[in-house]
């Protein structure tokens, strides 16, 4: 692999030379870029600089971050932030653990299953959250009955405790299906999969060992798009838990909303922070593979 | 070590690996495959059954409640609400990535492509409180310029789009932005060469290239809109007629009982909605892969 990357010195010379100035561009298109642009800024920008203004604004008080020191004090914030994660790493776990040996053995050993496994990760698409919620209800009551005398009743039982919904992990597992379907899908193509795991076969690898040592880090900027867009689906599902009757994150900053507007748009604000930041985690880490390899 | 078990293996008759090999690789997949069709197969089996199912006979009287009277109203407010998203969306989406692509600073491009990526990722409670905290009766926006006395609601159906805009927006400019920059400068050249104007040039190459991806991102926008929930509840309640609020509202007990099917049978038309045009989509999208490489 190494011997591959020295690029010869010529053809780098001539890609870092200065392109040729262009001929400049008609006033007309500059003036149209820059209001373009700044009404974008605008758009963007203007409700994130007012909700932080309206957390930290009180009228007729002035100045004041409670909302942003409260957060951490009010009922159920650490619990429901808790809740949120301990299900993003179970949904991340169960979709990797899932779909990376599916994926594996379509492009391996049974290629015509290939269409079949795009097509079962392109319904969730189109299925509205809310549809699949509808399903979702009403299949619990009725699982409860038909079960009820069989060991399984309690395993339906299980899934649905309010400490910790299994029932919720399995329902963003097949949301977050197409996302990280098209996400390690783009990792997979762009390494020679067969010529990877028959080397490492033949060297003696078990299956275990060609999965973690030699799949999972040709893949990594694939992964970890996968788990961003898992946890970023997580972190604001809504839709499902609320209907469901439990209490993550999202369905939290609602509840507190009608008493504590200002702590309900601080986390609001918290949050896109947070997901501003993994973005760039994810970003970054990607950008520096591409640039050492 | 490796020495010994690779040519303990290339000692055995290839048949017999290529025999083992083959169930094992094939059986992979069928986690996944009992997975999915258990959580999303149940569901999606509850939904057809229960909305053709009426006091436990078989009956159209669901689907066709569903199409009337105040269902049929939310049903129609949802597609025009998609609708509208997703005609602006395109429209603004497609200028603001023009701008960004024909734009020579790196930073830019680089800062703009990176924001979309999180704010097209941006939706439900959070966004909702973004807005109310800029726009709604006390926000800092609404309340710095007066604008309730000018009869400004953030809470209708205008007042949804807007929002909506801000996810749809970047998830147009992520479509686009690859799209315009497979449209090559030679052949803007070469419509100059042959005296075409502007107009021209996007007339008759520009917008027949981009027309697959610019539909497709209608498509994704249509989609997106139409299946948003969290958003549309944590900020208009009920006032505006929208399918995904009749069925959340159905679901969460706030309609009389037994009227859990009707839920399933607006499921079921979201879901029709959403295929057809979906089915739109995918074949669009192979058309455009052509050019764009």
């Amino acid at each position: 692999m190494a011997a591959l990357t020295p690029a010869p010195a010529v053809l780098t010379d001539s890609a870092s030379a200065p392109a040729p100035a262009r001929p400049g561009r008609p006033r007309r298109v500059r003036v149209w870029r820059g209001i373009v642009l700044l009404i974008a800024a605008l758009y963007f920008l203007v409700p994130l600089g007012a909700a932080f203004v309206f957390t930290v604004n009180i009228p007729n008080v002035g100045f004041t971050l409670d909302a942003y020191t409260q957060i951490f004090t009010v009922d159920g914030f650490v619990s429901s932030l808790a809740l949120s994660l301990g299900l993003a790493v179970a949904t991340i776990v169960l979709v990797l653990v899932l779909l990376l040996p599916a994926m594996l053995a379509v492009r391996l050993s049974a290629p015509r299953l290939k269409p079949v496994l795009e097509v079962l990760c392109t319904i969730p698409l189109v299925v509205p959250p809310i549809s699949f919620t509808a399903g979702i209800y009403m299949l619990l009551p009725w699982a409860q009955d038909v079960l009820a005398p069989t060991p399984f009743y309690q395993t339906v039982l299980a899934i649905q405790n309010q400490n910790f919904p299994v029932v919720l992990v399995l329902a963003y597992v097949v949301l977050a299906l197409p996302f990280a379907y098209r996400s390690l899908d783009s990792a997979f193509t762009a390494i020679d999969v067969r010529t990877l795991v028959e080397a490492a076969r033949n060297c003696g690898a078990s299956w275990p060992r060609v999965m973690l040592t030699v799949i999972v880090p040709n893949i990594r900027s694939g992964l970890a798009g996968a788990a961003f867009l898992t946890l970023a689906l997580v972190l604001g599902e809504y839709t499902v838990a609320r209907l469901l009757g439990y209490l993550p994150f999202p369905v939290w900053i609602v509840m507190i909303s009608g008493s504590q507007a200002q702590v309900s748009v601080a986390v609001s604000v918290f949050s896109l922070l947070l997901t501003w930041a993994l973005l760039l985690a994810v970003s970054s880490a990607g950008v520096r593979k591409r640039s050492a390899s | 070590m490796t020495g010994r078990s690779s040519s303990e293996r290339s000692d055995r008759p290839g048949r017999v690996r290529a025999a083992r090999a083959r169930p094992a690789g094939w059986l992979a997949a069928v986690p996944l495959l009992v997975f999915y069709g258990i959580v999303f197969g149940g569901p999606a089996i509850m939904i057809v059954a229960g909305a053709f199912t009426k006091e436990g006979r078989p009956s159209v009287d669901n689907m066709v409640e569903s199409l009337q009277g105040g269902y049929l109203t939310a049903l129609l407010g949802s597609v025009r609400l998609s609708a509208v998203v997703a005609v602006a969306g395109a429209v603004l989406g497609t200028f603001l990535a023009q701008a960004v692509v024909t734009s020579r600073s790196r930073l830019l491009r680089e800062s703009v492509l990176t924001a979309s990526g999180v704010l097209a990722n941006f939706g439900g409670v959070p966004l909702a409180f973004l807005w109310i905290a800029t726009l709604g009766n006390a926000g800092v926006v609404t309340t710095t310029f007066g604008l309730s006395d000018l009869g400004w609601s953030l809470y209708n159906f205008w007042g949804l789009a807007l929002v909506y805009l801000y996810f749809s927006v970047p998830l147009m400019v992520l479509v686009m932005a690859p799209a315009l920059d497979g449209l090559k400068p030679q052949w803007r050249e070469a419509a100059q060469n042959s005296g075409a104007s502007t107009w021209q040039f996007w007339r008759f190459v520009g917008i027949p290239v981009l027309a697959p991806s610019l539909l497709g991102g209608v498509v994704l926008l249509f989609g997106g809109a139409f299946a948003a929930y969290a958003t549309a509840a944590a900020m208009v309640g009920a006032t505006v007629p929208l399918v995904t609020l009749q069925i959340g509202d159905a679901l969460s007990g706030n309609v009389l009982i037994g009227h859990e099917n009707v839920a399933l049978a607006l499921s079921l038309d979201m879901i029709l909605v959403a295929g057809l045009v979906m089915a739109v989509y995918l074949p669009l999208q192979r058309r455009s892969a052509r050019w764009l490489r």
